[in-house]
């Protein structure tokens, strides 16, 4: 455990009477992608919000690379190395792709107050976003606004604003969420390419892409933890066919 | 990757070209500034010094525009309360020149400070001052966003206001006159030509230093903020200093157009304080197309003007003025640069 790149402990979270987060542990190792799947309501958004850290957990910690970061907010969290994707696009859109890149390899920089130098001829900020563009097969996109790119493109471009963090841990939140099937196959082919460098925390909807990809799987439902294993113990555990795959 | 160097395709990878000055852009703006020097410069050949003044009010109204605008059009801040900054601006300019006037310090403990009739104390003291009251204000108002954020920066400036409007010593409500105008070393600032030069030169730095600042990482972290604050903070980059930071700037630059327009009508009074005033700058802003560099200054030579020539005609110009703008944001929501020189293009 104690090498694993972020673990949850005893996360609790409660709004009103509803129990979002009851008890919820879980960690992610070095190389591994790690799904989180569970039906609608199951309290999924509320435990991204406590990793991202939008949301303060009631009890329990977050600890990234062996550092607490229960207290610390989005941004110092993202400076500590976590890399997140939206469900919802959150690309700003009438810039270009590269732009949206780009700021996050200028916060991994830590310069964001200085006042005079241009960043269109700054290659230190241009090389490594291309990179992280390259990644997700999307150089050919880089000066494209975003506002022109089909959604399967948006959700690439996503991963790739997380990636140009170089951080230690991606949290993905529903990548593949409306795209077709081609889509879905080839983001699933970049994600495994990803894993041995960056490990991933994915939150899933598309069983297949699940199973295919998740090296260990976690079932939440009402905001527990009812499963937890690979792919073969999880689809074939009972509560999770019963709570979850509908049978 | 042959054709891509040939230059048959456009290379990926490179950003899209910026504005040429002889491209539809380009020669809206140059237009629009050789309007504004060459005006006046006829006005003296001619000899019509009014129009030499009504020039220095229009560069001095649009620079404080231009610092509204960094607020509002490139930080997504819409404050409604710009009139603190140029009022206050303007009241350094004022209170300082009356002192040295009489001879009698502005403060004597516990640190003395003298009245100064040179313009560069005047403006560097104007900026500072400007920063730090924006630094406060814009602390506790950034910590809002939306209607709150406009009332309350509002609220902060008409606190201003009322003070002003009621502090007995430097005239109150009736304001106080600068008998002098406020001197620059080399130059005679009384003639009104030297003094719209001067003028000129404000504006023109004022807008460089906007379009070098939007350009720069600064700029980049600014515009985020302003379009998608989370994917910022996702980024690692907290949005508030960074918004603070500009806000203090963009106060330092209506302050410094406050300075200016308190030594062009040797006068200040508490109304370059008041709503009202901000209001208009929000007006001009919008009017010339908010987040557009050249923006304030079409807007502060259309307000300008039909404040000057429908004033003239009708007590009620304001309601064509307001019909104007009515028009803007229901047909041509980029304003008057929009309109002449095409949407922005980002890239």
């Amino acid at each position: 455990m104690s090498e694993s790149v972020l673990s949850l402990t005893r996360l609790y979270k409660r709004f009103g009477a509803l129990q979002a987060t009851h008890d919820v542990s879980l960690d992610l190792q070095p190389g591994e992608i790690h799904a989180l799947i569970g039906p609608n309501g199951a309290g999924k958004s509320t435990l991204i919000g406590q990793i991202a850290g939008s949301l303060r957990p009631d009890e329990g910690s977050v600890h990234l690379a062996g550092k607490e970061i229960t207290a610390l907010n989005v941004s110092q969290r993202a400076r500590l190395g976590l890399g997140r994707s939206f469900q919802i696009s959150s690309l700003a859109e009438p810039l270009s792709v590269m732009r949206n890149v780009m700021i996050g390899v200028q916060a991994l920089q830590g310069h964001s107050f200085r006042f005079w130098t241009p960043v269109s001829r700054d290659e230190s900020l241009q090389a490594p976003a291309r990179e992280a563009l390259e990644r997700m097969r999307l150089g050919h996109r880089a000066w494209t606004p975003v506002s022109e790119l089909s959604h399967g493109e948006r959700r690439q471009v996503e991963v790739a604003c997380a990636l140009a963090l170089k951080p230690r841990v991606l949290l993905l939140d529903e990548p593949m969420a409306g795209l077709g099937p081609e889509g879905t196959a080839q983001l699933t082919e970049l994600l495994e390419a990803l894993k041995q460098e960056v490990p991933i925390l994915l939150i899933e909807h598309d069983m297949e892409a699940v199973f295919r990809l998740a090296d260990r799987i976690s079932v939440l439902v009402a905001g527990s933890i009812i499963a937890q294993g690979d792919s073969a113990t999880i689809r074939r555990d009972p509560h999770v066919r019963e709570a979850y795959l509908g049978d | 990757m042959d054709k891509l160097k040939t230059g048959i395709i456009a290379p990926p990878g490179l950003p899209a070209m910026p504005a040429r000055w002889f491209d539809r852009k380009g020669l809206v703006q140059i237009g629009l500034l050789a309007l504004l020097l060459l005006a006046p410069l006829a006005a003296y050949l001619l000899g019509h010094i009014y129009y030499i003044n009504l020039a220095s009010r229009i560069t001095v109204i649009a620079m404080a525009a231009v610092g509204l605008n960094l607020a509002i059009g490139y930080g997504g801040m819409v404050s409604f309360g710009h009139a603190a900054y140029f009022g206050l601006g303007g009241y350094v300019a004022g209170i300082s020149a009356y002192h040295a006037f009489d001879f009698t310090p502005f403060m004597s403990w516990p640190v003395a400070i003298p009245g100064s009739d040179s313009m560069l104390v005047i403006w560097l003291a104007a900026i500072l001052l400007c920063g730090l009251l924006a630094l406060a204000i814009g602390a506790i108002s950034l910590r809002t966003t939306g209607v709150y954020f406009i009332m309350i920066t509002l609220a902060f400036a008409q606190m201003m206001y009322y003070f002003a409007n009621s502090w007995p010593s430097y005239g109150g409500e009736d304001g106080l006159p600068i008998y002098l105008r406020n001197t620059l070393p080399l130059v005679d600032t009384n003639q009104p030509l030297v003094f719209f030069l001067i003028c000129f030169a404000g504006l023109l730095l004022s807008m460089a230093i906007t379009s070098r600042l939007m350009k720069s990482r600064f700029g980049a972290a600014l515009t985020m903020a302003r379009l998608n604050d989370t994917r910022l903070a996702t980024a690692g980059i907290s949005p508030y200093p960074i918004r603070l930071m500009a806000f203090v700037i963009s106060a330092m630059i209506t302050g410094l157009a406050g300075a200016l327009y308190a030594d062009l009508n040797g006068f200040i009074s508490p109304t370059m304080l008041s709503w009202h005033f901000s209001g208009e700058l929000m007006v001009i802003v919008i009017l010339g197309g908010v987040g557009r560099l050249y923006g304030p200054l079409a807007g502060a030579i259309l307000f300008v003007m039909m404040e000057t020539l429908l004033g003239g005609l009708t007590e009620y110009w304001k309601l064509f003025l307001g019909l104007m703008l009515l028009c803007v944001v229901l047909f041509a929501k980029h304003g008057v640069m929009g309109w002449l020189a095409g949407r922005e293009r980002n890239e």
